[in-house]
């Protein structure tokens, strides 16, 4: 019994911590840019893909994973810059509809590069998995755990001691202002975007020896992603961790207890739920509309 | 000033209609006329949509939901339980319907970001609901759905048929019968725009606190809005299960959500003529760009965006605005 | 006599910033009542209080002797109160006169049997209230911009659509928040003139201004708001000899 919920727990958690990157990744777009980026998978896509087709080429592991990271963080960049910033004009549906637009395009490329093919990424280590009361806990869930809890640290301190990240919180309160007090606010969000898209792929590179990688691993991650930060409260850093454990404890709890056919259904549901009695997530802020 | 009004909107589903009814000089084989067809059932579930997105302002990814419970529905209950078509429609959009209000009622209290979240979440539950209950939708593999009948008449893709004296086969007896239900479905729409219940739903998306202190019960209209743009989808949709004869999940998926949406956006929001145009260049596209082969995605991502980008406000009225200039520059130009 | 609006102890705060703290006034039926006071005073927060936009923290509004606290605003626009913005709230996806046509929402009986078949009823009841829409905006002086886009109308323009659209609705009681702000002398005069004859019709009118010209020359009774709390309240003559108001004017 105990076995069997550590075991659901350890996978709830392991999946969820790749959610919360996701997450965090769409929190920081939004929160620069109040755009929701349905190509936020993608980067995930570039770095499970890239490291993978390196390796297979014969560069080594953390090199690869280095360039894959570094490849992403530019596709971030180009986002902004040439679908994005042109666009400032333009309505939430249609800033919707170009993000979508983005990642079939960057999809479409990596389908032309990689083909339709899974690919299998070995694990980081070759450790033994570890055993707690009857649970295995693979050394691999351990590294994403590790990292993802390395990244937030990173990033609070990010946007609390660094010039840059106040910078970035500054124009996501007020461009005008941001822009008045001499940030280059345009510079700023392509930087969101970069760091948004670096935390996207190592999110991507962590994961992928668990759920293996594809061209098209991105949509469902993605996805799954924007549904965490909206169960957090869009734009909240809090929100985005707390709501992909959440929702990968969930998916893992309803797979193992219920039915694994179901265990999207409870995910999309739980969204409904939370939003039912928190029109704004479990951590939104809570605005007055001003008229 | 009311009859120049009513022209305007006449000669719109005029020009419509005729379009519609001449596209077959141009249609020289039955894989034309599928096309055509799938265009106009399609073309009808966008203008229900955009009624919810373009005119009241209310996001929805998860349209395909209903379209996929229509069609499902009405294969069901003719596959499976031997009803007529014409009933398992009317049935399937009162119940579609009234998923949608119970549905509808607490998310559209979301705003925004949100909104579309809860929308696509809906949708992600009916697409997931039909992939997995084998016994009544076969799963995955689909369920294939009877031919199409009026009480015991038939309209197969396969038989012959005479209207006033012109012999049709079936394909073109489909395309006509999908072209007559869009005019439909089109008038309707225009009739409800132009009215007062429009004018509360567009106040909705226009400023939705004006809407409210002039008494519109902005909740009760949104919800209104969310059941007759779910009611076009479903109905759509089991049109669409007929036609082709077989369903599969993809009818309710999110790509096909998205394709709907895109389909508005692309067309142009607000403008019924514009997302019709929406919905032929997105399922014309794909046919072009198959040319491209592995290039296909790419391409079409490419052509997306830079629309997009180029013409937020959408193909039709961007056109429209060109003309205009265009016009006025000319008119400027002579004085 | 029973008041029109009643306000007793009113209270709001966002966050912990009190906007409107205490207040407590009532308006008669036929009054041109004005609310003045620096800018933050909280004017507008009490206009928004008032129409239902805002909850109160605490403290009770009574319209015609009924509690608003659990009316929404479309049911207080059913109970005759409706309102024009600072920030203008027109809907620019329509045209001018279509926005007042939306004031008459209340008018209109909306079947949508009828409205999707387009019935005569409908085409009837629809001419009469373009007919009305079109009487209104020549009274508040925009009749040439009927079939204009909102989007493509002058500042001044919008400022008159947006009281005959809350004039459409027939209210007895219309709430102006800074109807003048933008405006210049003549539009201002003219502006002058409209609330005066939308007086004699009988309506209430309850005004935010800060041209104390035109607040002076037509209101009955004034309130004066600083720093969310009442400074004073009377007419405009005991207004203007009031020392609080005299000091808080002029930077005391």
């Amino acid at each position: 019994m105990l076995s069997e919920f550590l075991q659901y727990l350890f996978t709830g958690i392991t999946i969820g911590a790749t959610y919360a990157l996701i997450a965090l990744g769409f929190t920081l777009i939004y929160n620069a840019s109040h755009v929701i980026n349905f190509a936020q998978g993608e980067f995930l896509m570039i770095g499970g893909m890239t490291t993978v087709s390196l390796t297979g080429m014969g560069v080594p592991m953390p090199l690869a994973i280095v360039l894959a990271v570094l490849l992403a963080g530019v596709f971030g960049i180009l986002l902004q810059r040439f679908a994005i910033a042109p666009a400032k004009q333009a309505d939430v549906v249609t800033l919707i509809i170009i993000t979508i637009g983005a990642s079939i395009f960057i999809r479409g490329l990596a389908q032309l590069v990689w083909g339709k093919e899974y690919h299998v990424m070995p694990n980081f280590s070759r450790d033994e998995p570890i055993r707690i009361f009857g649970a295995v806990l693979n050394s691999q869930s351990l590294w994403v755990l590790g990292v993802g809890a390395v990244l937030v640290v990173a990033l609070v301190l990010f946007f609390t001691r660094t010039l840059i990240g106040k910078a970035i919180l500054a124009t996501s309160m007020n461009k005008q202002a941001a822009r008045l007090v001499g940030i280059r606010t345009q510079l700023v969000l392509m930087l969101a975007f970069m760091v948004s898209a670096l935390l996207g792929s190592i999110a991507g590179v962590v994961v992928a020896p668990i759920t293996f990688t594809s061209y098209d691993i991105g949509i469902m991650l993605g996805l799954k992603g924007f549904v965490a930060a909206a169960i957090g409260g869009l734009g909240s850093g809090v929100g985005a961790v707390v709501g992909g454990l959440l929702l990968g404890v969930v998916e893992a709890m309803t797979a193992g207890y219920v039915s694994s056919d179901y265990k999207d259904a409870v995910a999309f549901s739980m969204i409904l739920v939370v939003l039912f009695f928190m029109p704004r997530g479990l951590f939104g802020a809570k605005v007055v509309e001003r008229v | 000033m009311l009859n120049r009004f009513m022209q305007s909107r006449l000669r719109g589903l005029m020009v419509l209609a005729v379009i519609l009814f001449s596209l077959p000089v141009f249609l020289s084989n039955p894989f034309h006329y599928e096309l055509a067809t799938q265009m106009a059932i399609i073309a009808g579930t966008v203008v229900g949509l955009n009624l919810l997105v373009g005119f009241a302002g209310q996001i929805s990814l998860g349209h395909a939901g209903f379209f996929g419970l229509g069609a499902y529905f009405t294969g069901i209950m003719t596959g499976h339980y031997g009803w007529s078509a014409i009933p398992a429609l009317v049935v399937g959009a009162i119940l579609v319907g009234l998923i949608a209000w119970i549905v509808g009622r607490p998310i559209l209290r979301l705003k925004g970001h949100y909104l579309s979240m809860a929308t696509l979440a809906v949708g992600f539950i009916i697409a997931i609901i039909i992939n997995n209950e084998r016994q009544l939708t076969g799963g995955p593999d689909g369920m294939p759905v009877p031919v199409f009948d009026v009480f015991g008449w038939e309209l197969s893709p396969f038989g012959t048929y005479s209207l006033f004296g012109i012999e049709l086969n079936g394909s073109e007896a489909w395309y006509l019968f999908a072209a007559a239900v869009l005019l439909v479905a089109v008038w309707l729409a225009q009739n409800l725009i132009d009215s007062p219940i429009g004018r509360a739903l567009r106040s909705v998306h226009g400023s939705e606190v004006a809407a409210r202190v002039v008494g519109v019960n902005t909740a009760r209209y949104k919800s209104l809005v969310f059941v007759i743009s779910a009611v076009y989808a479903s109905v759509m949709g089991g049109l669409y299960a007929h036609f082709q004869g077989f369903i599969t999940p993809a009818v309710a998926s999110f790509d096909f959500s998205i394709v709907l949406i895109t389909m508005v956006v692309l067309g142009g929001m607000g403008s019924t003529m514009g997302v019709i145009l929406g919905a032929v260049v997105l399922k014309l596209l794909p046919q072009i760009l198959t040319h491209f082969q592995e290039m296909e995605a790419v391409m079409f991502g490419l052509i997306l965006m830079l629309t997009m980008i180029f013409m937020p406000k959408g193909l039709l009225p961007t056109l429209q605005m060109a003309v205009s200039k265009r016009l006025k520059r000319r008119a400027g130009g002579q004085q | 006599m029973n008041a029109l609006i009643e306000v007793r102890g009113l209270d709001k705060a966002f966050g912990g910033v009190h906007a409107v703290e205490g207040v407590s006034f009532s308006v008669q039926a036929g009054q041109v009542y004005s609310v003045i006071g620096p800018n933050g005073a909280g004017k507008t927060t009490l206009f928004n209080l008032i129409s239902g936009l805002y909850t109160p923290t605490s403290g009770e509004i009574r319209l015609n002797g009924e509690s608003t606290a659990r009316l929404e605003p479309n049911q207080l626009a059913e109970r005759g109160l409706c309102r024009t913005f600072q920030q203008m709230q027109i809907c620019m996806n329509m045209t001018a006169i279509e926005n007042v046509m939306l004031g008459r929402h209340l008018k209109l009986k909306s079947n949508l049997f009828s409205t999707l078949f387009r019935l005569p009823s409908l085409l009837r009841d629809e001419q009469a209230c373009r007919q009305r829409a079109k009487e209104l905006m020549e009274f508040v002086g925009c009749g040439e911009y009927l079939d204009t886009d909102a989007s493509a109308m002058s500042y001044g323009a919008l400022k008159r659509l947006e009281i005959a659209r809350a004039l459409a609705a027939e209210p007895t009681l219309i709430l102006l928040d800074e109807p003048a702000a933008g405006l210049n002398a003549t539009e201002t005069a003219a502006l002058e003139v409209l609330i005066r004859k939308i007086a004699v019709q009988g309506t209430t009118v309850m005004l935010v201004e800060h041209d104390m010209k035109l607040v002076m020359g037509i209101s009955d009774h004034l309130l004066v708001l600083n720093y969310g709390r009442v400074l004073a309240d009377g007419t405009p003559a005991e207004i203007r000899q009031n020392p609080d108001v005299i000091a808080a004017y002029l930077g005391g």
